[in-house]
């Protein structure tokens, strides 16, 4: 073999706490080493150009880069050994900027440990073999779990793209958290109107399979080719039947039912239909509220429904698709704001969230788009709202910026004197984060043309007095506490995870940070992305944003999966284990330990053998572990080929 | 006021204040919580986030010469309130010890009413009020101040002629006389 090795400064990243020179000279005498040089930006044009001469003129059949984390160029450079004619594979990458000069100070140690890790990967690459990678067939059909903005949007682009989509949503409508919005900001144009036909778009799309009230029971399979089976709840209504007239809603005497939609601003019936916009436009029965599914007599419903379309046996049931890629938009929830006593959140009723006062916003809302107050239906004069409550708080767990809340309660400041002009509005805040495009101009609106009076301090306690609430706190500005009555508090309440996040993360296998929002790719250069093929996300549920990069992401997302499915087949990483038929004793450990089931038992004359479905296998490595005989090897990463690492690193 | 020189801030002050307290100054992000919750704060000369801010600049003078830090009543209402979980009224106490110890002059009759109480502890092993009050009041010489409580505090007998002495007071002295030798943290039995 004739080794290349190429080692890379990094620009100052590497050569300044490692000598790149010495490493050059020891690379030298390493064995079947014909060729070392040092290199500026080794994945730049020219340094890639670079390998590509020395493969040509010096012959190379193996190279070695030693720069930064194979995570972030280790494609690159096969690609770059690819053109110039040898097997990708053959190739080894030797991470001394992340490993090495970012985590240490001392350039001795620093060049003596690059050596090292360079040397693991030379005699790593001695043993490399020519892998082929292998075909695999492509369910040309996309799955987006949520509807929400963000999920249709990549929905309906999708379907623009020729693509097949199947849909999931888990409430009885799709819409999401911006169905619940009256206007948006900065515009402050109406949120059902700019989102209302998108939301008809999809359920007329015939491309669209939508799928309410249900939820991903299982996923399993890969990129390409994931076998989904969703639940769909029951909702004792036979939507095949169900022409949504409404009429089931109006005589169903069980009228004290929680809603939903209204986020306990109103109540509804044990039958309903979340909203008048509402997609699929289907009534759905509260078994918890409905008299006769709840053990007493009633029928009402079934009794007045023209196409009998009310089944009180109907039971949760199960379908099952084929599709070869999953969008993730799950949005978010609030967080418990319950857990700030001082506000008086859950113990007041005119101590309401940012999400319910839209909802009294709302013409389509409880009070008919008229501000009243819970209490007493009194339409509040002084209305206080105060920022940052579950947000940029570490005491309760939530150290991060939810993103929106400085903006949406400019907008329902401006909107509270639209409603109100005698109203006033006073709004408690630490700071005013308004990055966006237009959006600190919409700030500055709300305070001078639309009179917010905005403090910058915190509340600290909020306490009735006859039918006002007491609301003090401190103005930071001037060094002095203050204290106001209101009629109303609107708190800013904080985004979080949704509840079921981690559970989905685990079905689909992608990762989720500490706070349970689903982790992107790379930060920057994948933010739709996840660690598992064919997996993409999309709006809040990788962390919050506002509708505009929510709708952004739900594009990118789409456009990631019509990239993917383009062709009709997928190449298949040639990285995957395989097993010793001679040595394996069927012992099943492997196939127990397997995350992905890709291995599976066969009977070969009588006796019990573990087989790998290569095209299911993600080259984890899992089972190379376990494997007590060492019948199973993962290729590209053999027991010898990590032996000869550790020879090589012990022998140093 | 002369302007705060942002060059000079006193970088021993702050660490002393981190180190005593075993609080992070860095941590405030000036919220305000503290302040709005504070029931002292109306006899205040800088608010508690603007204490926290002075010490975050290292102003060393500004902080342990303000009135605020002898109004402080220890009632952890900042402390509860923090977002980022520091300890505020620990701060302060440190800011007062500190202060006592530099000579800065403090607010007079806090002062004396803290030693008079301390005294009052050191000898009965708890609070003698009468004994207390006279003190004060001789070193004030505030005889009339509040004297309209008394009756009422009287009838309640909240006002015993006679200290009552606990049984164990040699264990309290114990406790100064460990803390006079230097070694509060053993005073306060090893814990902040």
């Amino acid at each position: 073999m004739k080794i290349g090795v190429f080692i890379c400064h990094c620009g100052s990243n590497i050569a300044a706490t490692v000598d790149v020179l010495k490493v050059v000279e020891s690379a030298k005498s390493m064995p079947e080493v014909v060729y070392a040089v040092n290199s500026m930006y080794t994945c730049s044009e020219p340094g890639q150009q670079a390998i590509e001469e020395a493969i040509k003129e010096r012959g190379l059949t193996g190279v070695v880069v030693a720069s930064c984390t194979p995570r972030m160029h280790e494609p690159t450079f096969r690609r770059t050994v690819e053109r110039a004619g040898l097997n990708r594979y053959m190739f080894e990458m030797a991470n001394i900027r992340e490993h090495v000069s970012w985590v240490g100070k001392d350039k001795a140690a620093n060049t003596a440990k690059a050596v090292d890790l360079v040397r693991m990967a030379v005699e790593k690459l001695r043993l490399d073999k020519v892998l082929i990678p292998k075909f695999i067939p492509a369910t040309r059909k996309v799955l987006v779990i949520g509807g929400g903005v963000a999920g249709i949007q990549a929905a309906l682009d999708c379907a623009e793209g020729g693509m097949d989509v199947v849909m999931v949503e888990s409430e009885p409508s799709i819409g999401g958290k911006m169905s619940k919005l009256d206007k948006t900001f900065p515009t402050v144009d109406c949120s059902s109107c700019v989102l209302g036909p998108r939301m008809v778009d999809v359920a007329q799309n015939e491309r669209i399979e939508l799928h309410a009230y249900s939820e991903i029971a299982s996923i399993s399979g890969y990129v390409g080719n994931f076998d989904v089976t969703i639940r769909k709840k029951a909702t004792y209504v036979d939507w095949d039947k169900c022409t949504g007239c409404g009429l089931c809603t109006e005589k169903c005497p069980s009228k004290k039912s929680y809603d939903r939609f209204n986020e306990g601003m109103g109540e509804t019936t044990a039958i309903n239909i979340p909203f008048p916009q509402a997609i699929p436009k289907k009534a759905t029965i509260t078994a918890a509220s409905c008299r006769l599914l709840s053990g007493g007599k009633c029928g009402v419903c079934a009794k007045i429904c023209t196409s009998q379309a009310v089944d009180y046996t109907q039971k949760d049931r199960e379908i099952t698709v084929k599709v070869g890629a999953v969008v993730a938009a799950t949005g978010y929830d609030l967080m418990d704001w319950t857990v700030y006593g001082e506000y008086g959140a859950g113990r007041y009723p005119d101590v309401i969230t940012s999400l319910q006062y839209e909802r009294l916003l709302s013409a389509s809302g409880p009070t008919g788009g008229h501000i009243r107050r819970p209490s007493d239906g009194r339409e509040p004069k002084e209305v206080v709202f105060i920022q940052c409550v579950g947000s940029r708080d570490p005491s309760v767990g939530r150290p991060y910026c939810s993103g929106f809340c400085c903006m949406y309660t400019a907008k329902q400041a401006i909107l509270t004197k639209d409603h109100i002009p005698d109203s006033r509005s006073y709004v408690f805040y630490m700071d005013i984060r308004s990055p966006g495009k237009g959006y600190d101009e919409f700030t500055r609106r709300a305070q001078e043309e639309y009179k917010a009076q905005y403090i910058r301090g915190r509340v600290s306690t909020v306490y009735p007095k006859g039918d006002k609430l007491v609301v003090k706190g401190v103005d930071t500005l001037v060094g002095e506490q203050v204290e106001l009555e209101a009629d109303l508090v609107v708190l800013a309440v904080g985004g979080e995870a949704s509840q079921n996040a981690p559970k989905l993360a685990e079905k689909l296998r992608i990762s989720y940070d500490g706070y349970g929002f689903f982790m992107e790719g790379h930060p920057k250069l994948k933010p739709v992305e996840t660690n598992t093929a064919g997996v993409y996300l999309a709006g809040s549920c990788q962390g919050l944003k506002d509708i505009p990069s929510s709708v952004a992401q739900g594009s990118a997302a789409a456009a990631k999966v019509l990239g993917l499915l383009s062709k009709d087949k997928l190449e298949s990483d040639p990285q995957t284990a395989g097993v010793d038929v001679k040595r394996c004793v069927g012992c099943r450990k492997c196939i127990n330990v397997c995350p992905f089931g890709a291995i599976r038992e066969v009977d070969m004359r009588g006796q019990i053998k573990a087989e790998v479905i290569e095209a299911v296998c993600q080259g984890c490595g899992l089972c190379t572990a376990t494997c007590p005989q060492g019948a199973v090897q993962l290729s590209h990463f053999t027991d010898n080929q990590v032996l000869a690492e550790v020879e090589a690193l012990c022998q140093s | 006021m002369e302007p705060i020189q942002l060059g000079n801030g006193d970088a021993e002050f702050i660490r002393k204040v981190e180190v005593e307290s075993r609080q992070d100054m860095k941590k405030c992000y000036q919220c305000g919580n503290c302040a709005a919750g504070c029931p002292m704060s109306f006899t205040y000369d800088y608010t508690a986030s603007q204490l926290i801010r002075l010490i975050q600049l290292g102003q060393r003078q500004r902080v342990l010469s303000s009135r605020a830090v002898w109004m402080c009543a220890t009632c952890e209402t900042c402390s509860t309130r923090c977002p980022n979980e520091i300890d505020v009224a620990r701060v302060l106490d440190v800011c007062r010890h500190m202060a006592r110890r530099e000579g800065y002059a403090g607010e007079r009759n806090v002062r004396l009413f803290a030693d008079a109480f301390l005294q009052s502890v050191r000898m009965n092993g708890r609070a003698h009020e009468l004994g207390l009050m006279a003190v004060f009041k001789l070193r004030t010489l505030k005889f009339f101040a509040d004297l309209s409580l008394a009756p009422a505090m009287l009838l309640k007998g909240k006002l015993p002629f006679l200290p009552h002495r606990i049984k164990a007071r040699n264990e309290v002295a114990d406790i100064f006389r460990r803390f006079k030798e230097g070694r509060a943290e053993d005073a306060a039995g090893g814990k902040p």
